[in-house]
């Protein structure tokens, strides 16, 4: 039975109050005394030398205050990639500089070339249109395959687009080639996953102070992690001390990866007002946050899947092309291959997986985690190619899943792709799956959507991905130049009530609420006296921020240390109230009570005598009670599952209509059921967008041409069905102390492939030669597939 | 967006003279002109509202049995309103966007857009409306000349729309996925002299009539008079969300499907 308070309750989010009611405070809501406003100048080509920048008509205008272009920060460092990858021939990737504003060349649309601070928006923008550049347009580099062979390039100082050429794991290459090439069978698949923006309804915005009577800097900003963003700050881009800058997130509208990175707007609004010495506000409009934004996915893919005529797998083998855009984008070279060529065992005992990915600057948009990153193209891959398997071999989808899953006697079980999964019980997930899927019905229901002349389709998928990222050995072997901890600070209050500062940030997932029943529950008091500090590096503990699904697995890990540290402490002052030995004193439900006595103390009293210190054994215990813990996993976490959807095919026009969708998933213990279920709903909205309807589209000169909500298609309410979401039987992780695994992504991941399965089966369906459609599957495409059939 | 100075006048009259003056741009519901403005691609000195002309509003039957309709009347007045008379254009109006933009944009604002996926051109076209200007009465089959070009000239002001009332008919539209106009829409409207078909969103020359398809079902008002018909698809529109083909394509499926839906 779910419970009504504590672990495992629904608790309501109770930062929705201030959300739904227009309470919350977003960056762009912050009011500065002097505030003034940064616009940007944007490239309108894709590829272009910068002849001349002329502000002087600028610089006369009406309120303009200053203007930077690229030559202010030719000298200041670049936006670093946070991950250094080594090539298949041990060189590391090509780290072309990414500068604060274009300098010399701008790379794609959008790239900043100068700004403009001034006294009000308009009149910033006045000066921002009076600024003229003369910028000789190049042939845009737009296709990867096309950058990979051509002798021009994004980054002329590299002389290359190929940032790198990994291949994972390349002890295995060549098993993997003689294990395909014996093979029985072998099905190959070229796909597609479409490129995405990642479209947070609030969009970028960062402001900058400095204070000049002790030379400091606050940078209040749309940031996912706001301890990286001052590290990258800091560290690598413009050398202020972190001593002397802070930086605070405040309410963020949503991330989904896009604000885990240090954008060059954050640096320039930071100098400007150190220059002019006031405030420099900038927001983005929703262009900018398009052409922006650091977009998610976009691989281009050819995956083998060998296997014996049972359906047993014997190798995967991936050649990928990903696309980085025009500069490295702070986890950009992480995302292709460790979060995705790790993965690409799946939840098979497959003994043979190669994974080769060439990663390739082009002249759009940086390209970053978004949502899932490198899991679900890895999950896309695999699950497709075992559908078109199946089908070739005459076996049912289920089954041959079911066939390769790793059992749960296999746990912990080393994958071919070199991950060690710790739990997990993917039949259990399957058999729940086919509970709820009435199967048996499906014939009836092909038949009656079939008397309306629509086509129906079953598509299944069994996903497993890695997250609660990472532990700081692992990733630091792997290249990464930053730890994957994350911190957590109790401070008890005098009078008995709690705060709860921590790395992790909350933008939409509901620390505020689940945190506090964590801590509620250990310490025997109720939630709503504890609350959570979050996105404010001078209140906060080192933490690494929010990304990865790793909130609850890692930083929540750091909250249950900090306050298991607590109890202790608080047990050795209630001994002493108790003229006990601490040994001797047991603590539950809020009190401490002494073995065989009816003596106790509650939490509050030993609170109060924590900070009120008198009759205390000063020597023996310090004052006060607050704790700080730093957590680093041991490994990542491994949520799995199972998914099944139906659509309608409308065959006269090819609109895919998703009548009903089940995911059954794994995610371990679970804190709070509602808001897993949230989770999961948004993912899948985010996953089906994909699917069906979401892509950015560049034409060959480079331009957007889904730069706007005209042309770009959001997932709608009316786009998607009521979902059955089950997630009752987890496997608890076995390496946290909560045993939890992490919910952010999953249907993000486990969704697309559910989708293009179903689709592909309702073609089949009707005598269709239709093996695959590349995402999104908008009716065009469908139709076109059919037509070509 | 760039500064401009804002007029709201109470009358046809006051309107047709605050147009007069340099720079000046009329603004009906602004669901078009708004974003352009913020995107700054216009930029107009004096913006003269339409939508306190208390003359250009509402829905109302003529002596003669036309629908007529004031052309600052927003397009939910006109789902609410119609919906009685001429339920074929009460649907149109119902499925424009989204609650706000239906509860702002207006008729007249549409019409002179002229958008080549808006979906008043095709109940326009397909009905044989008449538009009426503070100058002058135009039939619909004089007012749209291509995409964004209309009959309208410099300061003439759109008053109202007058629709013969069809027996029979229905609008069908296969919205683009992103934006939700037409990307193809077909009005099919059957009257005692013959049936009437026009189509939005699919023709790089604006609105058209599909004059195959109005003379088959002028002698069978059912789906199965289209079989043999087929649209060409040179001069359709191809974009992201819809090649020439597909369009083609779908200009005879919705044409079949408004034939079935008519009431």
């Amino acid at each position: 039975m779910p419970k009504d308070t504590g672990i495992g309750a629904s608790d309501k989010r109770r930062e929705d109050i201030r959300f739904l009611t227009g309470a919350g405070h977003y960056t762009d809501d912050i009011k500065h005394y002097g505030a003034t406003t940064a616009i940007f100048c944007r490239s309108t080509v894709a590829n272009g030398i910068i002849k001349s920048i002329d502000t002087s008509a600028a610089e006369a205008m009406p309120g303009v205050l200053a203007i930077f272009t690229g030559a202010d920060f030719a000298d200041v460092g670049g936006n670093p990639a946070g991950w250094l990858i080594n090539s298949r021939d041990g060189t590391p990737m090509k780290e072309p500089k990414r500068p604060v504003l274009a300098h010399g060349k701008v790379r794609h649309v959008g790239d900043a070339y100068a700004a403009v601070i001034a006294e009000t928006e308009l009149q910033a923008r006045n000066a921002a249109e009076a600024i003229v550049a003369e910028i000789e347009e190049l042939p845009a580099i737009v296709d990867m395959a096309a950058a990979l062979a051509g002798d021009a390039f994004v980054h002329d100082e590299i002389g290359t687009n190929q940032c790198f050429d990994w291949g994972w794991i390349e002890d295995n290459r060549a098993a993997t080639d003689a294990a395909i090439k014996a093979a029985p069978h072998v099905t190959t698949l070229e796909l597609v996953n479409n490129r995405l923006v990642p479209n947070a309804m609030e969009p970028r915005c960062s402001i900058g102070s400095y204070d000049a009577g002790n030379d400091s800097y606050i940078l209040q900003t749309t940031s996912q992690n706001p301890h990286l963003t001052r590290l990258l700050i800091s560290a690598f881009v413009m050398g202020i001390p972190e001593n002397k800058l802070t930086v605070i997130a405040p309410d963020v509208g949503g991330g989904f990866g896009s604000k885990i990175y240090h954008y060059g707007e954050e640096a320039l609004v930071l100098a400007a007002a150190r220059k002019i010495g006031r405030p420099v506000k900038w927001t983005a409009d929703r262009t900018e946050a398009f052409l922006t934004d650091a977009h998610g996915r976009d691989h281009v893919t050819k995956i083998e899947l060998a296997c014996e005529k049972d359906g047993t797998f014997i190798a995967f083998r991936t050649e990928t092309m990903a696309n980085v855009g025009a500069y490295l984008s702070n986890f950009s070279t992480a995302t292709p291959t460790f979060l995705h060529g790790t993965l690409m065992a799946g939840n098979y005992t497959v003994p043979n997986v190669y994974v080769n990915v060439k990663a390739v600057f082009t002249n759009t948009a940086p390209v970053d985690a978004y949502r899932g990153a490198g899991r679900p193209e890895a999950t896309y891959s695999i699950e497709r190619v075992i559908d078109k398997a199946a089908r070739e071999l005459g076996i049912d989808p289920i089954a041959i899943r079911r066939k390769n899953f790793v059992k749960p006697d296999q746990y912990p079980f080393t994958s071919a792709a070199g991950l060690e999964y710790d739990s997990g019980n993917y039949d259990a997930l399957m058999d729940t799956l086919e509970k709820h899927i009435d199967r048996d019905g499906f014939a009836v229901r092909r038949k009656a959507s079939e008397a309306r002349g629509m086509l129906r389709g079953l598509g299944l998928n069994a996903y497993i991905e890695a997250c609660g990222i990472a532990p700081s050995n692992l990733v630091g072997v792997l290249g990464s130049r930053v730890g994957l901890y994350d911190a957590a600070t109790v401070r008890v209050n005098a009078t008995g009530n709690l705060s709860v500062m921590v790395g992790a940030h909350s933008h939409g997932q509901g620390h505020e609420t689940v945190f506090p029943q964590i801590v509620g529950e250990m310490l025997g008091i109720d939630p709503a006296s504890i609350d959570i500090v979050h996105g404010d590096t001078s209140k906060i503990p080192f933490g690494m921020g929010t990304y990865g699904s790793r909130s609850l697995a890692v930083c929540g890990s750091a909250m249950v240390r900090a306050t298991e540290k607590i109890i202790a402490k608080a047990k050795k002052i209630a001994a002493h109230m108790l003229e006990a030995s601490a040994d001797d004193v047991d603590f539950k439900d809020g009190q401490f009570t002494v073995k065989g006595t009816d003596k106790s103390v509650s939490f509050g009293e030993v609170a109060l005598k924590a900070y009120i210190p008198h009759n205390f054994p000063i020597e023996d215990i310090e004052p006060g009670l607050e704790e700080t813990a730093f957590y680093d996993p041991a490994n990542f976490t491994y949520p799995s599952g199972a998914y099944a959807c139906e659509v309608e095919v409308d065959p006269d026009t090819g609109k895919v209509r998703v009548d009903r969708f089940v995911a059954v998933d794994d995610f371990g213990n679970i804190m709070n059921p509602m808001i897993v279920t949230g989770q999961v709903h948004g993912g899948l909205g985010q996953g089906i967008g994909q699917a069906l309807l979401e892509g950015a589209r560049y034409d060959d000169d480079g331009q957007l041409l889904s730069a706007s909500y005209m042309d770009y298609t959001m997932p709608r309410a009316d786009d998607l069905p009521f979902y059955t979401v089950d997630h009752a039987n987890g496997t608890p992780c076995t390496h946290n102390p909560l045993g939890v695994k992490g919910c952010g992504e999953a249907g993000a991941i486990g969704s697309p492939p559910t989708i293009v399965n179903a689709v592909v089966d309702a073609l089949q369906s009707a005598g269709k030669n239709v093996t695959h459609i590349d995402m999104p599957l908008t009716p065009l495409r469908v139709w076109d597939a059919m037509q070509n059939a | 967006m760039y500064a401009f100075e804002i007029e709201r006048p109470g009358t046809i009259a006051d309107a047709v003279k605050a147009l007069q003056s340099d720079g000046a741009q009329a603004l009906g519901g602004g669901q078009t002109l708004i974003p352009t403005l913020k995107a700054r691609l216009a930029a107009p000195d004096v913006l003269v509202s339409l939508s306190a002309i208390g003359e250009m509003q509402g829905v109302c039957l003529s002596d003669d049995g036309a629908l007529c309709i004031g052309a600052a009347t927003t397009h939910a007045t006109v789902a609410r309103d119609a919906a009685a008379h001429f339920a074929g254009l009460a649907h149109l109006a119902s499925h424009i966007g989204d609650p706000a933009v239906r509860n702002r944009g207006t008729i007249g604002g549409s019409l002179a857009n002229n958008d080549p996926a808006a979906c008043y051109p095709a109940a326009v076209l397909g009905t044989g409306a008449v538009i009426i200007t503070n100058t002058r009465q135009i039939a619909a089959d004089d007012y749209f000349q291509g995409m964004f070009t209309t009959a309208l000239d410099e300061g003439e002001v759109i008053t109202e729309v007058r629709f013969p009332i069809p027996q029979k008919s229905h609008y069908m539209k296969f919205v683009q996925p992103a934006s939700r106009f037409a990307l193809v829409g077909v009005f099919v409207a059957k009257y005692a002299d013959g049936v009437r078909v026009a189509v939005t969103g699919a023709s790089e020359e604006g609105v058209f009539r599909w004059h195959e398809a109005e003379a088959a079902l002028s002698a069978d008002f059912s789906p199965k008079a289209l079989d043999a018909l087929s649209v060409d698809a040179d001069g359709m529109i191809g974009d992201l969300h819809g090649t020439p083909a597909y369009r083609a394509h779908l200009v005879k499926v919705m044409t079949g499907r408004a034939v079935t839906a008519a009431t």
